[in-house]
């Protein structure tokens, strides 16, 4: 079987086209490229260091006293931290309580580990009553006060500080349970487990292979939360005495030079800059994780300087004239020589729109037809201004009404709204679901022409009627998830219509609907640009949608218009071989009728 | 009745309590023939999804029954699902979200294999994606590298992966390009010479459906109102509702679009003045 070379190529794909080659390096170095958390992994490696080594390398036993060193000053006879009130030696203590932290943050962090992704593994997946029974234990533990809990068991085991800091991980369990539960909840909707499901794989084998892999990453990025909140757990917990009197411990070390405070204060800063050390390394990793771990798909970013020097030799060329042009009587947009790009790299940019030119007549509704990642979608997001924030303008002009839109931000905004309105794709996305209809349109409105209250509402209730809305006193105090699909598109286009606007930029207005749906709504836009002169640019890639409504056709592909023209002569005689194309494969799924044969 | 592989009678599907829930199917009685094409077409809501949840167990079945070979498949353990699964396959919708992002091409189709207890999995992982026209080292990239349509071809593979006798195919080319759609759509055809699998193919599409079925259900608030031949059906509905869906879709073809334009307004008025007077 043969494909041709455009379906393998991976740039044929909308996003990757759109946005550039993904920044793609492993985690681990993007990870150690964050000056943070190098600098955090490398003390915590010393952490890890000292614990394993202190028994050759520390001067000292951690309870040997010299009476002589008794409140010795920091760097004094072999003392380098000084000593304490009974002569022992603070260095050391501090290197044999390390292992002693290690030890219990590591037995914190398992007990919650296995507890909380168990039970989130099996609660998220199977749901039901076991979830409930589960969500109930965990709200439970959640409201224990963790200290005051430890104290009381001081009571029941003695100072015992691995019993105290496996209780301290149940106590936290619920963080990673909840967690876990609510991202496992939303992967099992994901078609890949329906399709694991199919395949006939055993609940096991999915949660083993395809819901951990979805937890692994928020996994790892709060268990090095987990570890700071275990260290200073420790602490407080030995501090308070709580802990083996025997055993040299950061807490134990800070409680001592507390009580000794008055005599010998120095003592105090020792421990303290080690715990609060330790502390920082893990929220600053945890931070650098999930920095690295959840955002690894963001494209790249180009740097500040190089993005204004490409935003100037641009308006330099505007200014000077480059793009200039006489408008035709009767043309409300011209576009000239656009072009747009998206970074590659934080220097490169790749161009995704080369270079367009694009002219609409008053009144006409014209067509822009392509494929995922032709750049339809760029250039009429660039003609409103909302291009992501990652896009470059590499140059050209934007003329509305004969003023160059891309050479002034305020005449955009000015355009925007008032002169231009835009109908989206998904229409449900594009209302906000915390406000009424009502609420929305009007604010919108009045945002846009400064009417009173009362005038938006009238205008907007014979407008809600005249795009097909029966009723349209109770649509506007529904909120958007109680109206359909098609309603929300009727909605959205009467928000776009209600400031009177000369240009309509829908994009892919229709493809979110049902095909009896799509009729009525390709029927209201034509109705709506034929009583109100306006012109409106379609972007789709339906050549039914097309030869339907437009007037006129640009046909694009890969960042170019290959061909533009009135809508009868272009489906009659194509004359680029994309277009041939894009027809033939357009007309083999189309629907016959019983007299074509 | 042998001959019916798979065997739809008067199924119900219902969501939610005995009261206050919702019935999504109701009375879908339909069959599927070894190596043929039956469509579901029909609007969101329709419950053309649905059905083919049913059928892979992923929808609970409220009544009536899905026999597969003459075995009741509905409301069966896992255990004996998994033994069906064998047989029946999906291709759904997405392609984006129903291939794993975290595991490569190879271990996503070998995955089917495994299940079933079969070894020599890397060979049959390059036939597959030999017979679906993708390059033979796309097994070690993931599924991020890939388009729409590749992935969709992928998916594909996976569904083969066990020779199944039937493949649910759920919008399976709905979120493409339309010249990746008929690529798409050549390809199952291809595959279905070769293999002799029978599709039950979900679309929203009638046009789409036309190009693909030797038969056709056209489904409305989840019923079936009309069932037949698939160019009868496609091309001379004789349910009105059929009759819209079919004017409803634009073709490429200025001057006829407008003939049909016209014909849709016609058959909209004569509704309502129907409406008007029964009413």
């Amino acid at each position: 079987m043969t494909i041709d070379q455009h379906e393998l190529d991976p740039a044929a794909d909308g996003t990757a086209a759109i946005t550039g080659e993904r920044v793609r390096r492993s985690p681990l170095r993007s990870l150690l490229a964050n000056p943070f958390a190098s600098v955090s992994i490398a003390f915590l490696f010393l952490i890890v260091f000292i614990a394993i080594t202190t028994p050759w390398l520390a001067p000292f036993s951690p309870n040997a006293t010299d009476l002589a060193a008794t409140n010795a000053a920091p760097f004094t006879d072999g003392h380098f931290f000084g000593a304490d009130a009974s002569g022992r030696d603070i260095l050391s203590r501090l290197m044999w309580g390390t292992q002693q932290t290690i030890i219990a943050c590591l037995l914190v962090l398992g007990v919650s580990l296995v507890l909380g992704l168990t039970f989130g593994l099996l609660a998220g997946f199977y749901r039901g009553k076991f979830e409930t029974v589960v969500n109930f234990v965990s709200d439970v533990i959640m409201s224990l006060p963790g200290i005051v809990l430890l104290i009381a068991l001081y009571a029941l085991t003695g100072p015992n500080i691995p019993v105290a800091m496996a209780v301290f991980g149940v106590i936290v369990a619920p963080s990673f349970y909840r967690l876990v539960r609510s991202v496992v909840i939303s992967v099992r909707s994901e078609l890949y487990i329906d399709a694991a499901k199919v395949v006939g794989l055993s609940d096991a084998r999915i949660i083993g292979r395809h819901v951990l892999s979805a937890v692994r990453a928020p996994v790892i990025v709060q268990s090095s939360f987990v570890l700071a909140t275990a260290v200073a757990i420790l602490a407080g917990v030995d501090f308070l005495g709580l802990g083996d009197p025997s055993a040299p411990s950061w807490g134990r070390v800070l409680q001592e030079a507390f009580n000794n405070l008055y005599t010998n204060p120095a003592n105090v800063i020792w421990p303290s800059i080690l715990i609060s050390l330790t502390i920082l390394s893990f929220v600053l990793l945890g931070n650098a994780l999930r920095d690295t771990l959840q955002a690894s798909n963001r494209s790249a970013v180009l740097k500040g300087a190089r993005r204004r020097s490409l935003m100037m030799s641009a308006q330099d060329e505007r200014v000077a004239g480059v793009n200039d042009l006489t408008p035709a009587q009767d043309v409300i947009l011209s576009i000239r020589n656009l072009r747009i790009g998206y970074p590659t790299s934080a220097d490169d940019v790749r161009p995704v729109v080369h270079g367009v030119d694009l002219d609409v007549r008053k009144g006409e509704i014209h067509g822009l037809v392509g494929e995922s990642g032709s750049g339809k979608s760029q250039l009429a997001f660039s003609t409103l201004g909302i291009l992501p924030r990652e896009a470059v303008v590499l140059g050209g002009s934007v003329f509305f009404e004969g003023r160059d839109l891309l050479a002034d931000k305020m005449r955009m905004r000015r355009a925007r709204g008032r002169g231009i309105a835009y109908v989206p794709q998904e229409p449900m996305s594009n209302l906000d679901p915390s406000f009424t209809i009502g609420a929305q349109l009007i604010y919108g409105l009045r945002a846009s022409t400064g009417v009173s209250k009362a005038q938006a509402r009238r205008e907007l209730l014979d407008l809600l009627t005249r795009v097909g809305i029966q009723d349209a006193e109770r649509v506007m105090s529904l909120y958007p998830h109680e109206i359909s699909g098609g309603m929300a598109q009727r909605v959205l286009i009467c928000g776009a219509v209600a400031t009177k606007p000369h240009l309509i930029v829908a994009d892919e207005p229709t493809t979110a609907l049902d095909v009896t749906v799509q009729a009525d709504v390709l029927e209201l836009l034509r109705e709506l640009s034929r009583e109100r002169g306006m012109a409106m640019i379609i972007v789709t890639h339906n050549l039914g949608v097309v030869a339907d409504i437009c007037d006129t056709v640009s046909v694009m592909k890969d960042g170019r218009i290959i061909e533009s023209n009135d809508v009868d002569s272009l489906f009659a005689a194509p004359h680029d071989q994309y277009t041939k194309d894009l027809l033939v494969s357009s007309r083999t799924v189309e629907l016959k009728e019983a007299d074509d044969e | 009745m042998s001959e019916n592989l798979l065997e739809i009678k008067d199924l119900v599907v219902r969501y939610g309590g005995r009261r206050g829930g919702k019935t999504v199917i109701e009375d879908v009685s339909l069959n599927l023939r070894a190596g043929e094409t039956v469509s579901l077409v029909g609007e969101s809501g329709s419950g053309k999804t649905t059905i083919g949840r049913a059928i892979l167990g992923l929808a609970p079945v409220t009544g009536g029954t899905i026999r597969f070979r003459d075995q009741e498949i509905s409301n069966i353990s896992r255990q004996r699902r998994r033994q069906v699964a064998r047989d029946i396959q999906v291709i759904f919708q997405d392609p984006y979200s129903s291939l794993n992002p975290s595991m490569t091409i190879e271990s996503i189709l070998v995955e089917p294999l495994r299940a079933a207890g079969v070894s020599e999995g890397k060979t049959r992982v390059r036939e597959l994606l030999d017979a679906v026209g993708m390059p033979g080292d796309s097994g070690s990239r993931y599924p991020r590298e890939f388009s729409g349509g590749q992935r969709q071809r992928i998916a594909i593979a996976r569904a083969l992966a066990m020779d199944p006798a039937v493949i649910v195919c759920d919008e399976p080319t709905s979120a493409l390009d339309v010249t990746t759609q008929a690529r798409v759509l050549t390809l199952l055809r291809d595959l279905q010479k070769d293999t002799g699998v029978a599709y039950l193919f979900i679309s929203h599409d009638l046009g789409v459906v036309h190009a693909i079925s030797d038969r056709i259900a056209v489904l409305r608030g989840g019923r079936i109102v009309e069932i037949g031949d698939a160019h009868q059906v496609a091309t001379a509905p004789q349910h009105p509702y059929t009759r819209q869906l079919q004017m409803s879709a634009p073709i490429a073809d200025p001057p006829r679009q407008r003939a049909r334009r016209a014909e849709r307004l016609r058959i909209l008025a004569a509704d309502r003045l129907e409406g008007t007077e029964t009413a």
